[in-house]
């Protein structure tokens, strides 16, 4: 479990308008490629000082892969950055206001309290 | 010595500035009245004439991050551009240039560092909507010089309820020994009851009301008290998984003082959540 690196992909994707638009539309190849060369950037550091040991699990990979906002809050990924980065992909496709954010929500209708842990 | 001549507390809603200029069909239908109470708390921070602003938000992971977290943070730089891309793109917020003042700045980092608070600093802050939407709804000239202060409401392990009401505390009393004589209004902004991102979010009104009901009457009577006696970093998952940006509050009643009953009272119940609008002026400040 890395509740770290989900947040650093959706952190790193949500800041930067070109990613956002890969991640929306070839999301398989974008998480590939962001876990080959970026997983391992520590930000502000040239590439030769990476580190050597972060990856996701495969169910990790794989919700990113689906953009299953369900299953990364299962995880524990932040859900503000999970909300803000999915209102991005897709709330243009939900003309009405705030019918994405309220179909979201229901997704996640049976969750109870206590939500999933989301400490680091 | 420096006078404390306002203490503003409030929630900050990034939509605000799209909901107060939008017309026409885009305009929502309780933008008038929101409008109309914004205005009139503006007015309580321009009756007080401010030289400067203390300004206390949190970052929403856009310049600190996991890798390197205060729990809180002092910025001291002659500028601080602000709003980031993520908020123009979901809220149509504006990018913003403030002064910076780093007299007071200092100040309050090597008071802050004597006096039990080991205070990170930043020397390049672009600040986001946390200290941005209260420009824009109190200072909407944005001509005022800024020290920005950040506390960690966002990524656990958070500091507790306590802490934010000492530095609350301590920032009132460093403020008050800065020689200088210069106005200060000290404003910060957090959140009642909210959810984000999970399944209580954007309801039909804030998740937890009684949960607000509580909390305004607390801030309203500055009532630390019954705050700190039922407010803890457990409870606050219960109104809702954002509610921790109600330590900032707290902090702002540990500003304002034990039991000091604040002169403007406002509050506003929209879609998701409520805002609040709270003002105390200290004995002698509106002179």
């Amino acid at each position: 479990m890395s509740k770290y690196l989900l947040n650093k992909f959706l952190f790193t994707v949500d800041r930067d308008p070109e990613l956002v638009e890969r991640y929306r539309t070839e999301p398989e190849a974008t998480v590939t490629w962001w876990e080959e060369t970026q997983a391992n950037r520590i930000l502000g550091c040239i590439d030769d000082e990476r580190s050597t040991w972060l990856a996701f699990t495969d169910e990790e990979r794989r919700a990113l892969r689906e953009h299953d906002h369900v299953a990364l809050f299962g995880m524990g990924a932040h859900p503000f950055l999970t909300l803000t980065l999915f209102i991005a992909l897709f709330e243009r496709d939900h003309p009405e206001p705030m019918s994405y954010q309220r179909g979201y929500a229901e997704a996640l209708a049976h969750i109870a309290l206590p939500y999933p842990d989301i400490a680091t | 010595m420096a006078q404390v001549v306002a203490v503003i507390a409030s929630t900050h809603h990034p939509f605000y500035y799209r909901a107060s200029t939008a017309v026409g069909e885009d305009r929502p239908p309780f933008a008038d009245e929101w409008v109309a109470k914004i205005e009139r708390f503006r007015e309580t921070l321009t009756r007080a004439r401010p030289d400067v602003l203390v300004m206390v938000g949190s970052d929403h992971f856009h310049q600190l991050w996991l890798d390197n977290m205060p729990q809180f943070l002092v910025g001291k730089a002659p500028v601080y551009d602000a709003n980031w891309y993520n908020e123009e793109r979901e809220f149509g917020l504006p990018r913003l240039r403030l002064e910076g003042h780093e007299e007071l700045s200092s100040h309050i980092l090597r008071g802050g560092l004597d006096s039990g608070f080991d205070l990170a600093f930043s020397n390049e802050l672009r600040i986001d909507h946390s200290v941005t939407c209260p420009i824009i709804t109190l200072r909407p000239e944005a001509d005022l010089p800024i020290v920005p202060v950040y506390t960690n409401i966002f990524a656990p392990p958070l500091p507790q309820p306590s802490r934010f009401v000492e530095l609350g505390r301590t920032l009132r009393a460093l403020v008050e020994s800065w020689p200088s004589d210069q106005r200060v209004a000290i404003i910060g902004t957090g959140h009642l009851s909210l959810e984000l991102g999970g399944p209580r979010q954007f309801g039909p009104h804030g998740p937890d009301p009684e949960f607000d009901r509580k909390a305004v009457d607390w801030i309203a009577s500055g009532d630390l008290t019954g705050c700190l006696g039922e407010v803890t970093l457990e409870s606050l998952h219960a109104p809702g998984n954002a509610t921790h940006g109600f330590m900032d509050f707290m902090l702002m009643m540990g500003v304002a003082g034990d039991g000091v009953r604040a002169d403007h009272v406002d509050s506003l119940d929209l879609f998701h959540t409520m805002e609040a609008y709270f003002t105390w002026y200290p004995e002698g400040a509106l002179a």
